[in-house]
């Protein structure tokens, strides 16, 4: 071979690591596999009609799903790569490079690939059915946010193979990801993704929003919301006003790398500091992104297997909205060491501790919501009540390390290690699978086996303490974040060793949850009533899975967890009203669409471009962008009508005419 | 899915295609403004920053008015607390990262 061919060819695909060449190995084989599976059972046309074409909010979900299912592997295997690194002092199972490497792409996926994807998927799974509405105010966005959050995915994961992989950490501050200190495609990876399904978050956010305030079932007022969708209005302001903060970051950043410039560099006036502002401008609010849906699950699982309305509804609602507009003032935690002065210190350091209360509200409500119900522990219920120990470890150690001048001795070690996995595993994570495990009779018809939920349970719960409560004590010990190894004699071995055990037992637990989502989709119990939980709002209404239409008569909704009522009402005989009230009519829905598929495709082509620094990739991939935007500004025929014999069979068929 | 196509039509009646057309040229001129001020260097730069910072400002207002129609609504007007939050938060970034970045350079 020409010696610049190879010379291409060493740089262009990631050489010198058996594990990666054992993702390479792996990576072709699942594809010859999966590519293999469609063709023998002639599954390609049914795939593209079906999925990737479709705008239908609850399929999106369902890929949002599974996505972030797979990438939580992907996430997770990292983990247990660094935690085996860590077990023993002086390991020698990863070189320093390659955990720079993987730590960085853990935080930036379980962040952006795991965690957004997670509250996207019950945002689009549960919000149009529980506000009484056919699909999202703009379904054919909604297709576009997936597929740009799906290449983006793509694009982050790809660098692990070919070009190398970004390795500034998962906040990537310059200068160290500047063009000085991080040569070669790797930072600019981090920044294409994130830039990319950033357009997409932000285009959910609106696309929510808009939702919820303009397409809410008739009678159907705000303070009469479920308090899940309540959650996603705060969730969805927060991603309005924070994302554009790291767009200019991201950007800037990649200017700089890119064409030269001086934003973040000490040279030519520029202010690095300023990127780790902008930054955590959008950082802090992002994890109220995550947080909040997860307490919507919270409110909505509590009500429901505790057989009682939720406690202080209206209180609940104020503080969803009061953390929505703290949360915006208090990012400044993040870099208290970074000493921006006493006066801005002591501001910051007071608002994130207020937040603390409204936090505080909602978890009472929770309890006193279960005060006297009659609670039925399934595996919803089962997350939830192991996210109240959790989230009151983690709230108290956030508040510890909102005391300004004390964080200047935990910042950055191990301390705030196990305190933001405490409240991003116990918090967001814990409250995506008690979604999940809630909602799942709603996306497939039956439900996931209770006794493989409770091991899986016991095994991530423990193991998560196990894993997370020694690293407090390691922090306090002065070990710091972002080592790939520690000599002996400091007393961290036994911690470390400890902690290490606790992440394989997480493992075990994720294994247990993938099981059981094979398993059930064989024996799982078939849900014929669409009420399987005996539940509250309208979503239960419907049966399960929901027919594509959602509701074949727009319901009227008169109160609070009209569901709910209804059901009483009926029992005592009080009304023999039904949700129908009205005759069927034609319903309008729209049309599907392959374009944002490939939308998502030009936007990767964009993104390994200016990875590369191949602008005629950039080019093509933007020209390809305005045409596709172009051909649908002058498309007119993009609805169509369900004809009304053609629901009448559909319902008839779910024995409900 | 209400019908999109009649509120489509419903805006097109009142205004055609004249008011996009005229913000888009309006906001392309500020642009130009703004970068031919700076390619100058004739201001002193903190005129420099004030004036182009004004011109982002009155760019704020033709995206809410010629494109967003902020005055334009048959219904109770939700979008003035959201504009409100908006513009509290808008500020809010400015005005903390100007503070933060002076790091303590204030008196105290
Ligand atoms: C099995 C569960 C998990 C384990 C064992 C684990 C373990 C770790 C370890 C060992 C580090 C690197 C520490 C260092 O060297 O500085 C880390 C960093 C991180 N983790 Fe996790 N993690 C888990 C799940 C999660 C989840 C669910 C999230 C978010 C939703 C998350 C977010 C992060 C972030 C943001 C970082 C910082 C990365 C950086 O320093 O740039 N982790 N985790
Ligand atoms: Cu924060």
């Amino acid at each position: 071979m020409p010696v610049d061919i190879k010379n291409f060819l060493t740089h262009f695909f990631v050489t010198g690591y058996p594990l990666i060449y054992g993702a390479d190995a792996s990576i072709i084989l699942a594809t010859v596999a999966i590519l293999f599976v469609l063709t023998y059972f002639k599954k390609w046309k049914w795939l593209w009609t079906e999925w990737l074409t479709t705008v239908d909010h609850k399929k999106i979900g369902i890929m949002y799903l599974i996505a972030a299912l797979l990438m939580m592997f992907r996430g997770g295997v990292d983990a247990i790569l660094m935690r085996t690194q860590l077990m023993l002092p002086n390991m020698h199972f990863l070189g320093p490079q390659h955990y720079n490497e993987i730590f960085t792409t853990h935080g930036t996926l379980m962040i952006l690939f795991v965690a957004m994807p997670f509250i996207f998927a019950l945002f689009n799974i549960v919000v149009p059915l529980q506000i009484g509405a056919r699909d999202v105010a703009f379904p054919y966005l909604n297709a576009i946010s997936f597929w740009l959050f799906f290449f983006a995915a793509l694009l982050l994961n790809l660098s692990f193979v070919i070009g190398g992989s970004p390795d500034a950490g998962w906040s990537s501050y310059p200068p160290l990801a500047g063009a000085e200190f991080d040569k070669g495609p790797g930072e600019n990876y981090y920044l294409l993704s994130l830039q990319i399904t950033g357009i997409g978050s932000m285009a959910t956010g609106i696309n929510f929003l808009v939702t919820i305030l303009k397409m809410r079932a008739p009678g159907l007022t705000l303070m009469r919301l479920p308090l899940f969708t309540w959650s996603v209005v705060g969730a969805c302001i927060l991603i309005i006003v924070s994302f554009p903060a790291l767009t200019a970051a991201l950007a800037l950043l990649l200017i700089d790398r890119v064409a030269g410039a001086h934003f973040f560099t000490m040279l030519a006036g520029g202010m690095p500091m300023m990127y780790v502002n902008l930054f955590w401008i959008w950082g802090h609010p992002e994890v109220y992104i995550v947080v909040l849906p997860a307490f919507g699950v919270f409110s909505e699982v509590v009500a429901t297997f505790s057989k009682k309305r939720i406690f202080g509804y209206t209180s609940m609602v104020a503080s969803i909205m009061v953390i929505t507009v703290i949360s915006y003032f208090v990012w400044v935690h993040h870099f208290f060491t970074m000493g921006a002065g006493p006066g801005v210190n002591s501001f910051f350091a007071l608002a994130t501790m207020a937040i603390a209360i409204p936090t505080g509200v909602k978890v009472f409500n929770w309890l006193f919501t279960m005060y006297r119900g009659r609670i039925r522990i399934t595996a919803p219920m089962l997350w939830t009540l192991g996210f109240i120990p959790n989230f009151a470890i983690g709230g108290a150690t956030g508040v510890l390390l909102a005391v300004a001048p004390a964080d200047y001795q935990y910042h950055n070690s191990y301390f705030l290690i196990a305190h933001f996995h405490q409240v991003l595993i116990g918090g967001t994570i814990y409250g995506m699978l008690a979604g999940m495990y809630y909602w799942w009779p709603k996306m497939f018809g039956h439900r996931l086996s209770e006794g493989l939920a409770k091991h899986a349970f016991w095994w991530f719960n423990l193991g998560f303490y196990i894993c997370f409560m020694p690293q407090y004590a390691l922090g306090l010990m002065g070990m710091t974040r972002r080592i790939y190894t520690y000599p002996k004699g400091l007393g961290w071995g036994p911690y470390n060793f400890i902690a290490t055990v606790g992440a394989y037992m997480m493992a075990i637990g994720f294994v247990l949850i993938v099981a059981n989502v094979v398993y059930s989709a064989f024996y799982g119990e078939r849900d014929t009533t669409g009420d399987i939980w005996d539940a509250r709002t309208l979503e239960w209404s419907l049966p399960s899975p929901a027919p594509h239409y959602n509701f074949a008569v727009i319901p009227h909704v008169d109160r609070r967890d009209a569901w709910w009522v209804m059901k009483q009402e009926r029992k005592e005989g009080k009304t023999t009203l039904d949700l129908q009230q009205e005759p069927i009519r034609p319903i309008h829905m729209p049309n599907n669409s392959g374009r944002p598929f490939i939308l998502g495709v030009c936007f990767f082509t964009v993104g390994f471009g200016f990875a590369f620094s191949w602008y005629a990739l950039v080019v093509l991939g933007f020209l390809a962008v305005a045409v596709l935007l172009l051909v649908r500004s002058f498309e007119y025929e993009d609805s169509h009508y369900i004809p009304v014999e053609e629901i009448k069979e559909t319902e008839a068929a779910y024995g409900r005419l | 899915m209400s019908s999109p196509d009649e509120h489509m039509r419903s805006t097109h009646r009142e205004h055609g295609l004249g008011v996009p057309i005229a913000g888009f040229i309006l906001s392309i001129v500020l642009t130009i403004i703004a970068l031919w001020l700076d390619q100058q260097g004739a201001l002193p730069r903190d005129w420099l920053i004030t004036v182009v910072l004004g011109l982002a400002v009155i760019q704020i207002a033709i995206q809410l008015f010629f494109f967003m129609h902020v005055t334009e609504s048959d219904e109770r007007a939700w979008h003035i607390w959201l504009l409100a939050l908006g513009f509290l938060l808008v500020i809010t970034i400015v005005a903390y990262s100007m503070w933060i970045m002076t790091f303590g350079a204030e008196a105290y």
